[in-house]
């Protein structure tokens, strides 16, 4: 998709005048946060959290070895049948796919959700190469239509409601336009089935690459992950090198906390593991299996001050609880990853001064942190990204200078105390006799733009208590 | 036995704006029967400057802090941000310093939000104030992910016979203040408190009651500027101390 990260203040300007982004925003709210806060209680608020740690622990041994967990797989996908290939970026990935295609003649595929396709634009590379892909998932067939990018990583067109979704299948399935959900589905059920049958590609993601059996394992609710994994003869997973963990005992672990995060599941509807291609005693399979193991940019965390992120199982769980992410919606950050994730993805992956607003369109609320899976310090790594933008001088100059006065004053207490003696008194004059400022000057003018700004009582704190006062008035 | 001696951290934004706040503090530290001091040179933890990035400036500021407060037997402030500032992330600031470390970590290990202190470390049978009415409380965000305040203003809440707490939904969420967030993205922080105001209003109180200035500041203002003249915005601390 196209990349506009660079933009989010205005994309997030455009959404929060959208009337009805804003009502689907709001009917979304704290859905999936509340089926998580009951699949945690039903589990066991200890043990879920106990889970978490043990999940993080998984995905930390399997990182701190990267290198080797992933040449094990190599090797036992490659024992089971399986042509592991590597790709060093998006473009890569795209070839290598596309060589896929000319070897065996391929000419439609379709897909179940991979947010590393998005990543990639592998959908784009396909058709420019003559290789019909359509999406199978019901969210991203949805977004196909529509011809827009997910806003969510796990449910792609929530900003949607029905009557879009209503108006979009009218226009392309030709049929009348209904709001009875259950026609709706039954429709796309209808195209999505000749698709599953005629198509000779199936291109899905990786939930976890398990290196002991050099499994692939994909977690779905439709059904359409099976469908794509093994009806056509061609079978390519393409996925990020970091999903690898050790065993399958790991993915049992973190299959109990993937879906209660996510959608507040148990476990969900479908869950596959695919190990090789069809066997000569199968009944059903792909004739040739493949992975694409993708870094794109995933390196760079290794060993770096962001390093947990890549500890990610990409449930969701953090953009659910985002304030802002549910304020905004998921296209105003501009790229494949939203939310916290996508705020401390995105800088990394397509460039710092590409995604300036990213690290801070957050207020390091917390909620985020608490939700993880895997206990990512999500606003610890938003800061620490900060830090790095201030390194490196890409933020503003007056914001710089606004700090380094702020330091310069706070640390001279008499200073200090005679400017915020002042400051009290003016503020408290523009206040006027409704104690409350309507608009402030310079940057303070983001404050006042929808809010009023309480005007302070008149006299600080400390000048009264030198003056002898020990009681509030 | 003496009286614990007691650092009070005013915080900056208290200092400036709402100095009230400081005295209710102090008047309950004394009414926990502690000898309460106000170090005069005291400016800010350095957390605006920690969270945006600036890490010297939050240093040299929080250099200041130890310096000024390591000598008492417990520092408090009325903020769960603040609290968390000096508690948590003073930590990171001095991490892989051995004497600064030592130092930062002996601060943080006696230092307390207010309603925390008041609460779990001196378990306040009565408290000082007398207040009449309906209130719903917001819990800060710092307060309650960093430092784990949830329970405390309420049990100190209830022991006011006057105080009737009707829960908002998702009190838990953030009201869209996030320090510098709130000019930088101006638009959304308002959006974000506009949420807030809605849940506040549809619990019926008559006041919504937090622990922070931050919120308490971004709160109030989106009440009065969406026309509410008549729902009160007050810190716990005031509450606490109501018609002393």
């Amino acid at each position: 998709m196209q990349f506009a990260s660079i933009h989010f203040k205005q994309r997030a300007a455009g959404a929060l005048a959208n009337e009805r982004l804003q009502g689907n925003l709001r009917r979304f709210g704290s859905g999936f946060a509340d089926k998580r806060t009951a699949a945690r209680e039903a589990y066991g608020a200890d043990a879920f959290e106990q889970l978490r740690e043990a999940s993080a622990a998984i995905r930390d041994r399997a990182l701190s070895d990267l290198d080797a967990w992933l040449l094990r797989f190599e090797l036992e996908a490659t024992r089971r049948g399986t042509t592991v290939i590597w790709a060093e970026d998006a473009d890569e990935a795209c070839a290598r796919a596309l060589e896929i295609c000319a070897r065996h003649g391929l000419k439609k595929a379709i897909k179940s959700k991979s947010m590393l396709s998005e990543e990639a634009a592998l959908n784009a590379a396909l058709a420019a190469a003559g290789v019909q892909p359509i999406e199978t998932d019901l969210g991203e067939y949805i977004l196909q239509l529509a011809d827009e990018p997910p806003s969510h990583i796990i449910a792609p067109a929530i900003h949607k409601d029905l009557g879009e979704v209503s108006e979009l299948f009218a226009k392309h399935h030709g049929s009348a336009p209904t709001d009875d959900i259950a026609r709706m589905t039954r429709e796309a059920r209808d195209v999505l089935r000749t698709h599953f049958l005629s198509a000779d590609l199936g291109v899905s993601g990786g939930n976890f690459l398990v290196a002991e059996t050099g499994s692939v394992a994909i977690v779905t609710n439709e059904g359409n992950g099976r469908m794509v994994t093994t009806l056509p003869r061609v079978h390519v997973a393409i996925t990020g090198i970091e999903k690898v963990i050790a065993t399958l005992e790991d993915l049992s672990t973190l299959n109990r906390i993937l879906a209660r995060s996510a959608t507040g599941q148990e476990i969900s509807n479908y869950f596959s593991i695919l190990t090789g291609p069809k066997r000569a005693d199968d009944t059903e399979g792909p004739e040739h299996n493949y992975v694409i193991l993708v870094d794109n940019g995933r390196t760079r965390f290794i060993g770096g001050e962001l390093r947990e992120m890549l500890r990610c199982i990409r449930c969701g769980a953090c953009m659910n609880h985002c304030p802002v992410y549910q304020t905004v919606g998921g296209h105003s950050y501009g790229w494949v990853y939203p939310g916290p994730m996508g705020s401390v993805l995105t800088p990394v992956f397509q460039g710092l001064e590409n995604a300036l607003d990213l690290p801070q369109a957050a207020t390091l609320c917390g909620a985020c942190h608490v939700a993880c899976p895997v206990k990512i310090p999500l606003p610890e790594l938003l800061r620490t990204l900060r830090e790095m933008q201030l390194e490196r001088r890409l933020r503003p100059w007056g914001e710089r200078a606004a700090f380094a006065a702020w330091a310069f004053t706070a640390t001279r207490p008499r200073l200090y105390a005679w400017m915020t003696r002042v400051a009290a008194r003016v503020l408290k004059g523009m206040g006027g006799r409704k104690g409350r400022i309507a608009r402030l000057p310079l940057a303070g003018h983001g404050w006042t733009l929808g809010r009023d700004f309480p005007a302070p009582e008149g006299r600080t704190f400390r000048e009264l208590y030198r003056a002898g006062v020990r009681r509030k008035a | 036995m003496p009286a614990l001696r007691v650092g009070l951290f005013v915080t900056c934004l208290v200092d400036l704006i709402r100095p009230r706040i400081g005295f209710a503090a102090l008047e309950l530290l004394e009414a926990a029967g502690c000898e309460v001091v106000v170090p005069p040179t005291q400016t800010c933890c350095g957390q605006p400057g920690w969270n945006s990035g600036d890490r010297a400036s939050a240093r040299s500021l929080a250099e200041r802090v130890i310096a000024e407060f390591e000598g008492f037997d417990y520092v408090v402030a009325p903020s769960g941000s603040c609290t968390g500032m000096i508690k948590r992330h003073y930590l990171k600031v001095f991490a892989g310093e051995g004497a600064w470390l030592a130092r930062a970590e002996a601060l943080a290990a006696k230092t307390f939000e207010l309603t925390d202190f008041l609460a779990s470390v001196i378990g306040l049978e009565r408290v000082p104030g007398r207040y009449s009415g309906s209130i719903t409380y917001h819990d800060s965000c710092a307060g309650l992910r960093e430092l784990g305040i949830r329970e405390q203003p309420r049990a100190l809440l209830a022991k006011m016979p006057g105080v009737h707490l009707i829960e908002m939904k998702d009190a838990e969420t953030c009201c869209g203040f996030g320090g510098t967030f709130s000019i930088k993205f101006g638009d959304i922080s308002a959006a974000m408190a506009q949420t807030k105001c809605e849940r506040i209003r549809a619990s019926g109180a008559q006041a919504v009651v937090l622990g922070d200035l931050g919120c308490m500041l971004n709160i109030e203002g989106r009440l009065r500027r969406s026309g509410d003249e008549t729902t009160r915005v007050l810190h716990v601390a005031e509450v606490l101390t109501a018609g002393t």
